[in-house]
């Protein structure tokens, strides 16, 4: 028994609620329609797995870029998780309260920070001591894992936080009652329990990492080659578009097109495993 | 004789399946107030709210049978549900000031209708407050949050919410339950004085304040009433027999 | 190994993993901040950059920042808070409320590349709107949605119930419910959500190059192509136009930043405080 004034504003706010449903979908559509003309063109197969990306001879192998994209963003992820499920279990279990109270602030910064500025001390700081120790050009596969590994820190750590803090406390009580020192109940009981919720964090921290453009592009060295080590330079999908889309045209803009297509069915593949994660509880 | 001003007739009530009134008959006459008790959840909270229909708000809620006031049934189709509800007022157990000052929290309901002037809204208000026993507490600072007045005020502040919408019957789900017993003591003078003009639905926190305020009585016990009549009445001499267990505190 | 031992060895690594993320972050804050901020002077915020920025200030991009962070959040704002409104009062959870979300939450998980990529094929090209504040701002008005959406809906979850039955009880409606009861009641944590989609619009790069363009001339309308500072600093460090102007604007946006956090922290400080 709802007044017409009343059915009309539930209307338009469920006009207004599909607004995120309609550009998921333009986006989709028109990332597609740019897209796949060219995929098609050349061959899904000689697309995704040619090893040669020679816009000017017309050749689009985007098999490298994958490679970069894999190799930097399993680095990241071997030196930003640890890192990160340390720091969340240091807030969930450790902190004393007013330490807890300057690192979640500060850990909520560093994902405010412009991808931009850690490229550029990327680029100042990581880039020259990788040269001058561990030789290479610097710009390397390394830095860009190191600059990506502290970008993802904030979203795995925040996630798994959460994901330990939400247990019910009588798992900690049970444990400490039955003699477990802190660490033990920690790693015997809490990590085993909060396991989907880590698992899921650091999911959309590989995420993060494997969508970031700007940070990568300055330290990457950004050749087209597969890598054949972490010192080598190294080309992702995200910075394959970032560098050429200024003056791609035709053929070549519809390629850049065609990555973008690679790169959000791995991120959907991404975000359906971390939600399927979360889901099996 | 005046008609009454409230009345319900085979009233079934249902929230999904499950049925929490049951062929619940009663009239409730003007200027009055009727007290309606009973153990937990005997249906009593229920019964209140579906007088002015907030049950709309409860998933899966259903009524069946009549609640006339004035003779129109509040659950036919062209009822206006927000103009019934400015008519009959309701007051809930915990006081509940909204985040505004306290005028705010007064004035809430009459802009809700129209737009007043300044004076006139401040009459509003005012007449509101003194009727509810609030307004020398708080006439210095009506521009304070509500939320820091003390239980009891807060309580008289929402029953000053209500009055300002110039209801005619006015609904309190245990009013008291959480205050202290001087702010309860002041609670039901007021209501002693406002049934001149309104008429009272009370469900009381405990018996005693059955038998202090009210002119009637309602028993109710799953969902159905047991025994109704003049407070001095039913108090004194208890026809049901589990009324009586009730009221004599030698119930369950 | 003993227990004991075990334990104060993890205490010990947990800790220094603590310390080192808080040491890489005054590293990167220190760094930034000690080479950019003598950069920064009157001149330097007011002048249009000459000679491809090598001269002059940032002025015009500090402009183009802020006209394209406002066309964002006054697009996304009501739409977030609409959906958000829609998902929290008007319907229980169904088939419709998944889809919403299960939208929410993709469009959250979708690399700034790829919304670049969408803002330049649809906005700039298929709608004709060119390089320009316009493009940039709606975007990036995509790409905060969901940042809006979530951070809305959970200040509207914490609003008290009885907030609502008193209106309706008042005889509010339902939308008078929402804007006289509800809203104000969540107005802080709403704020919140904003202002972390104007960190994210400042903070922005390669969804705004690709839409709003790195015009250096000072926008005059919102059809004029823009450069934002996040933008400029690229530019100017990348191809090492002058370190100096990039260290200046790098410092300047890292100061924004810092004031976009402190403000969102004190907000939800006195949100927390006020519910209790």
């Amino acid at each position: 028994m709802k007044s017409p004034m009343e059915r009309f504003t539930e209307r338009i706010f469920l006009v207004v609620a599909l607004s995120s449903l309609s550009v998921l979908a333009l986006i989709t559509v028109f990332i597609f329609v740019e897209g796949v003309p060219i995929i098609a063109k050349v061959g899904f197969f000689r697309f995704v797995f040619g090893t040669v990306w020679a816009p000017s001879q017309n050749l689009y192998g985007i098999f490298p870029m994958i490679v970069g994209s894999v190799a930097v963003t399993l680095g990241a992820a071997v030196i930003g998780v640890p890192i990160a499920l340390c720091c969340s279990i240091f807030l969930a279990e450790f902190a004393p309260a007013a330490v807890r109270n300057v690192v979640r602030p500060a850990i909520q910064l560093l994902a405010g920070i412009p991808s931009v500025v850690y490229g550029f001390w990327g680029l100042l700081f990581v880039v020259p001591f990788i040269r001058v120790y561990l030789g290479g050009p610097g710009l390397s596969i390394l830095a860009g894992s190191i600059i990506l590994g502290i970008m993802m820190l904030p979203t795995v750590i925040s996630i798994s936080e959460v994901s330990l803090l939400s247990l019910p406390r009588q798992y900690k009580e049970g444990a400490f009652a039955l003699g477990l020192t802190h660490w033990q109940t920690i790693r015997t009981v809490l990590l085993p329990a909060a396991k989907s919720g880590i698992v899921a964090a650091i999911i959309l921290g590989i995420g993060r990492a494997i969508g970031e453009t700007m940070a990568v592009i300055m330290v990457l060295g950004n050749a087209v080659a597969i890598p054949e080590s972490i010192l080598d330079p190294a080309r992702t999908l995200t910075t394959n578009i970032g560098i050429e889309m200024g003056y791609a045209s035709g053929d070549h803009q519809q390629a850049l097109f065609a990555t973008g297509i690679v790169l959000l069915a791995i991120i959907m593949l991404l975000n359906a495993s971390a939600q399927l994660a979360t889901r099996r509880k | 004789m005046q008609p009454p001003k409230i009345d319900i007739r085979g009233l079934d009530f249902f929230f999904d399946k499950k049925q929490v009134i049951r062929d619940f008959s009663l009239e409730i006459p003007a200027n009055e107030i009727l007290a309606v008790f009973g153990p937990a959840n005997s249906g009593t909270t229920t019964l209140l709210q579906a007088m002015n229909r907030l049950t709309d708000l409860r998933p899966g809620a259903r009524a069946e049978g009549r609640i006339l006031l004035d003779g129109k049934n509040v659950f036919d189709a062209d009822v206006n549900v927000t103009e019934l509800r400015r008519r009959v007022g309701m007051v809930f157990e915990v006081p509940t000031p909204l985040p505004l000052s306290i005028y705010e929290n007064v004035a809430y309901g009459p802009r809700l209708r129209s737009r007043k002037n300044h004076a006139a809204l401040d009459e509003v208000v005012e007449t509101a407050l003194v009727r509810a026993a609030l307004w020398d507490d708080v006439k210095d600072r009506l521009h304070t949050a509500g939320a820091r007045l003390s239980g009891g005020q807060q309580q008289r502040l929402c029953i000053a919410r209500v009055l300002a919408l110039e209801p005619e019957v006015i609904l309190l789900d245990r009013p008291c339950s959480g205050l202290d017993p001087i702010s309860t003591a002041k609670i039901e003078e007021s209501l002693r004085q406002l049934k001149e003009h309104f008429t009272i639905v009370l469900i009381p926190h405990n018996v005693q304040q059955a038998g202090r305020v009210a002119d009637q009585v309602a028993f109710m016990l799953m969902g159905s009433l047991v025994e109704h009549g003049a407070t001095d009445e039913v108090f004194r001499n208890p026809k049901n027999q589990k009324t009586n267990d009730y009221i004599t505190g030698r119930f369950g | 190994m003993n227990p004991s031992t075990s334990q104060r060895i993890a205490k010990v690594v947990i800790w220094a993993a603590a310390l080192l993320v808080i040491a890489v972050l005054l590293a990167i804050l220190l760094f930034i901040l000690i080479k950019g901020v003598p950069q920064i002077n009157w001149q330097f915020l007011t002048q249009i950059p000459r000679n491809m920025g090598r001269d002059g200030g940032i002025s015009s991009t500090i402009v183009g920042t802020l006209l394209v962070t406002a066309v964002a959040v006054l697009v996304a704002t009501p739409f977030g808070v609409g959906t958000a409104f829609y998902l929290t009062e008007y319907t229980k959870e169904s088939r419709i409320t998944r889809i919403i979300r299960f939208s929410a939450e993709s469009l959250a998980g979708i690399p700034s590349i790829v919304f670049g990529l969408f803002g330049f094929i649809f906005f700039v090209m298929y709608l004709k709107l060119g390089w320009s504040i316009l493009s940039g701002g709606l975007t990036m008005a995509v790409m905060i949605l969901p940042t809006i959406i979530r951070t809305s809906e959970e200040a509207i979850r914490t609003v008290p119930a009885p907030f609502r039955d008193v209106s309706f009880s008042l005889g509010g409606t339902k939308w008078q419910t929402i804007v006289r009861a509800v809203f104000p009641s969540a107005l802080p944590g709403i704020a919140v959500g904003v202002i972390l989609g104007i960190g994210r619009c400042v903070a922005e790069t390669a969804a705004v190059i690709l839409t709003a363009g790195s015009a250096l001339r000072m926008p005059t309308s919102l059809f004029s192509p823009a450069r934002t500072m996040a933008v400029h600093f690229y530019i100017m460090a990348r191809e090492g136009i002058s370190i100096d102007k990039a260290y200046g604007t790098a410092a300047l946006l890292i100061i924004l930043i810092l004031i976009i956090n402190v403000g969102a922290n004190l907000l939800v400080n006195r949100f927390v405080a006020k519910g209790k």
